[in-house]
């Protein structure tokens, strides 16, 4: 098969090449060759080709218009065998027009074929980050103007507003025409670019730029790191400056064009939601939602299960049966766009992969002004770097540093590092003394974050940010529940053991228990919701312990649910004096907890009428189930009877 | 002009059938399911725990043409079963093997998905993509 296809390639196959087509292959075509300097690539030129300039495109911007496809490197290796450019050793005319119309197919999400470029495709579509390349594809993408237009009104990143049905199909289709940016679309653009992923320092320069200074940062942070933090702080940073570097590139690529993957892009307050979401299922960021667990979640969207089955299939990258962060939030976005009438893509969109996500995600939305030091710092989860904040505002007041924001020596940094010394003998507080110091503090702060991220999740245990209001939506249902004390029990000692104990805060118990007793209330909804009231207030009393074992007993107790009566006696007792020794507010928690354990009584009872009367549901269904499996088995004897002597 | 039909059944039901081309697929269907008894016949003269890969009716012939039908079982007990035209001799039977992998592979993948209860017609467009390919390459 690929013998034949390289062989197709190799004799030029009729490529079907609309007008539309024609024009932008041959000026992406003669762009790749004027940026060349005109003159032929590693090869000899083409004479023999009939094509416009018998010129070859140069590797080095045919490659760079390849990368900015977006498409992954091994597809874009495949394309380039397929295309024959690798057997003749350069891009001629005839490869590089195959090359493009492989990249339209599989931006399209076709495999790459031959096959797949002989039918239609739309123009392939590539994310320049310069506005030169841009205006340069400007006048093609005139072409499409009237469409290209339209996703723009249409996406706004915060919402997802309805579309008819043309609007829709020139939706999907838009965003796989060449969308290099006419003019009016690039204040979109770099407007839009703020609000993706907070890499502040991205906003202005090229990826080179960016690489470069802070690759040079790191010699400088690392004489200055701080002793105890030292070792710990530089696997991060190496792995941040790798992330960095990795998510650099994709960022610019993204923010330039961002807006054809519109409704596939999470926005920073979807993702926030989503986050949370995901906490509230399974309170271990680095950990993964079952698939049980998440069935119940997702089924609460009301969307069909053929089309839940769809988009897990999309989202589940691994197949594994299982969501993690990265794969969760896809999901959810897959669900929330179909809410709002977007059809499902074909595939997975480069925004919602996973890897994609993952690098975008260490990204607290609004830290990204201040703390753009802060933004390469460990993928952690929130809390962390609010805990650096406010510790960093209150070691401030105390420490009393004369040292202005703006000009930094050397000196200063070391005065600044003594004074910490001094002022706090802990290491965190050698951080925190660099906190919004973002531009003259840059390197030290960098340093200090990492160290003191380690050791303040460990300090702050207690502490933690005010959570958010709870959600009463789409969280899992009671049954759930239970699979949830499995899945993260065990996982919690093995994710991130290394660095923190089960992570501090934990999602608003009012939110799980409220919406647990949301999904039962098919049956009792009123009765449901009455506990789940009384319940809530006094939870936020409860949250306060924030370690984790503790609270999810507490928040089993505040559920009235029958299956996990057993669960509740002796976690509640387990709960019970592990909160008492964290909550401060011990004796309000002790009168409420009388309210609650008669509002779970009055919802237990309730629950347990609830349950007989579906087993009684039950044992009818399974009795007729029973029937017609009998009736099947004769309707089979019948056919057999029926049937004429077999061959064999 | 290859013919091969690909179908999955538990406990005799069919779970997924594809058939290419599409006409004349009655024909298949109805070999298919009497190749089914010998399937049966064989799992239950096997008796011990299952070896994953089998193979029937090299040699079936139906009265006028050539076809080949094959046979899988997992360790589900689903079967797999697969119709090919004998006229296609370049199908060797590692070929065969290494199809039956694929499919028990995709076929792993579509269980993992939380919304798939076994049982259930396979509808997931994974699945339907892996072994359009696979037919392609046979055809």
């Amino acid at each position: 098969m690929e013998a034949a296809a390289g062989g197709l390639c190799g004799s030029g196959p009729p490529l079907l090449l609309s007008e539309g087509e024609q024009q932008c292959y041959s000026e992406l075509f003669a762009r790749c060759a004027g940026a060349s300097g005109g003159g032929p690539g590693p090869g000899p030129p083409e004479a023999a080709r009939a094509a416009p300039g018998a010129a070859t495109a140069a590797a080095g911007p045919v490659a760079d218009l390849f990368r900015a496809s977006q498409l992954p490197a091994e597809t874009l290796h495949q394309i380039t065998e397929l295309c024959g450019a690798k057997r003749v050793g350069y891009f001629g005319p005839t490869q590089f027009y195959v090359a493009l119309k492989l990249i339209a197919a599989a931006q399209s999400g076709l495999p790459v074929r031959i096959e797949s470029i002989k039918c239609e495709l739309p123009l392939p579509r590539f994310m320049m980050s310069k506005t030169d390349a841009e205006i340069r594809f400007g006048n093609t993408a005139e072409l499409h103007g009237t469409k290209v237009q339209i996703p723009y009104l249409i996406t706004e990143k915060n919402t997802f507003k309805r579309i008819d049905d043309e609007d829709k199909q020139q939706e999907t289709q838009s965003p796989s025409m060449s969308p290099l940016a006419s003019p009016p679309s690039s204040p979109p653009h770099y407007q839009r670019v703020p609000l993706s992923h907070g890499y502040s320092k991205l906003r202005s320069s090229t990826e080179q730029m960016h690489s470069a200074p802070y690759e040079a940062r790191q010699p400088l942070v690392q004489p200055e790191g701080p002793s105890t933090g030292g070792p710990g702080a530089k696997p991060p940073r190496h792995q941040a400056s790798l992330i960095r570097s990795f998510s650099v590139e994709r960022e610019l690529q993204d923010n330039s064009t961002s807006y054809p993957d519109e409704p596939w892009r999470i926005t920073e307050e979807q993702r926030e939601y989503y986050v949370n979401q995901f906490r509230s299922l399974q309170p271990d960021p680095s950990s993964f939602i079952s698939g049980s667990v998440a069935k119940n979640f997702f089924t609460k969207s009301k969307l069909s299960i053929p089309e839940l089955s769809y988009i897990w299939e999309l989202s589940d990258a691994d197949c594994d049966g299982a969501l993690t962060l990265p794969e969760f939030c896809a999901a959810f976005h897959l669900i929330v766009a179909r809410k709002n009438g977007y059809p499902l893509p074909e595939g997975l969109p480069p925004t919602l992969q996973p890897e994609y996500l993952q690098a975008a995600f260490p990204k607290p939305k609004w830290e990204c002004a201040l703390f753009d030091s802060y933004s390469e710092s460990i993928p952690a989860n929130q809390q962390p770097r609010d805990l650096n904040r406010m510790e960093k505002l209150s070691i401030k007041d105390m420490a009393d540093f004369p040292v202005p924001t703006q000009d930094v020596t050397g000196d200063d940094k070391q005065a600044l590092k003594s004074a910490t010394d001094e002022a706090l003998p802990k290491d965190m507080s050698e951080d925190s003394a660099t906190p919004k110091d973002s531009n003259s503090l840059k390197a030290r702060p960098r340093s200090r974050s990492y160290s003191s991220t380690s050791i303040e999740e460990a300090m702050k245990r207690g502490e933690d940010p005010p959570t958010p209001p709870p959600r009463p939506q789409k969280t899992h249902s009671r049954a759930s529940s239970l699979d949830l004390n499995k899945v993260f029990q065990p996982s919690v000692p093995a994710s991130k053991s290394g660095l923190l104990p089960p992570p501090p805060a934990l999602p608003p118990r009012p939110c799980p228990s409220q919406s647990e007793q949301a999904s039962e209330a098919e049956v009792h909804p009123q009765l449901n919701r009455a506990p789940s009231q009384a319940a809530e207030s006094s939870p936020t009393k409860k949250e306060i312990p924030y370690s984790q074992p503790p609270s999810k007993p507490i928040r089993r107790k505040f559920r009235p649910e029958n299956q996990a009566t057993e669960n509740q006696e002796p976690s509640t007792t387990v709960g019970g004096p592990a909160s008492v020794a964290t909550v401060k507010p011990h004796p309000a928690v002790q009168k409420q907890s009388s309210k609650q354990k008669k509002a779970i009584q009055t919802a237990i009872r309730k629950n347990k009428e609830a349950n007989a009367v579906l087993a009684r549901l039950n044992s009818e269904l399974q009795q007729q189930l029973k029937e017609v499996h009998q009736e099947r088995i004769a309707l089979e004897n019948q056919l057999e009877q029926l049937r004429p002597v077999t061959v064999l | 002009d290859a013919l091969s039909t690909i179908i999955l059944f538990l406990q005799n039901y069919p779970l997924y059938i594809r058939s290419i081309p599409t006409e004349n697929e009655l024909k298949f269907h109805y070999m298919v399911h009497t190749s089914l008894d010998v399937v049966d016949e064989k799992i239950s003269a096997m008796g011990k725990a299952l070896v994953d890969q089998r193979e029937l009716y090299l040699g079936l012939l139906y009265p006028t043409e050539d076809y080949k039908v094959y046979g899988y079982v997992t360790n589900s007990k689903v079967k797999f079963v697969m119709v090919v035209d004998s006229s296609n001799t370049a199908l060797r039977d590692n070929e065969i093997r290494s199809m039956f992998r694929k499919l028990h592979n995709s076929y792993t993948d579509v269980m993992c998905n939380p919304f798939y209860n076994p049982g259930d017609r396979i509808q997931s467009r994974a699945f339907d993509g892996m072994v359009t390919s696979m037919m392609i390459q046979v055809c």
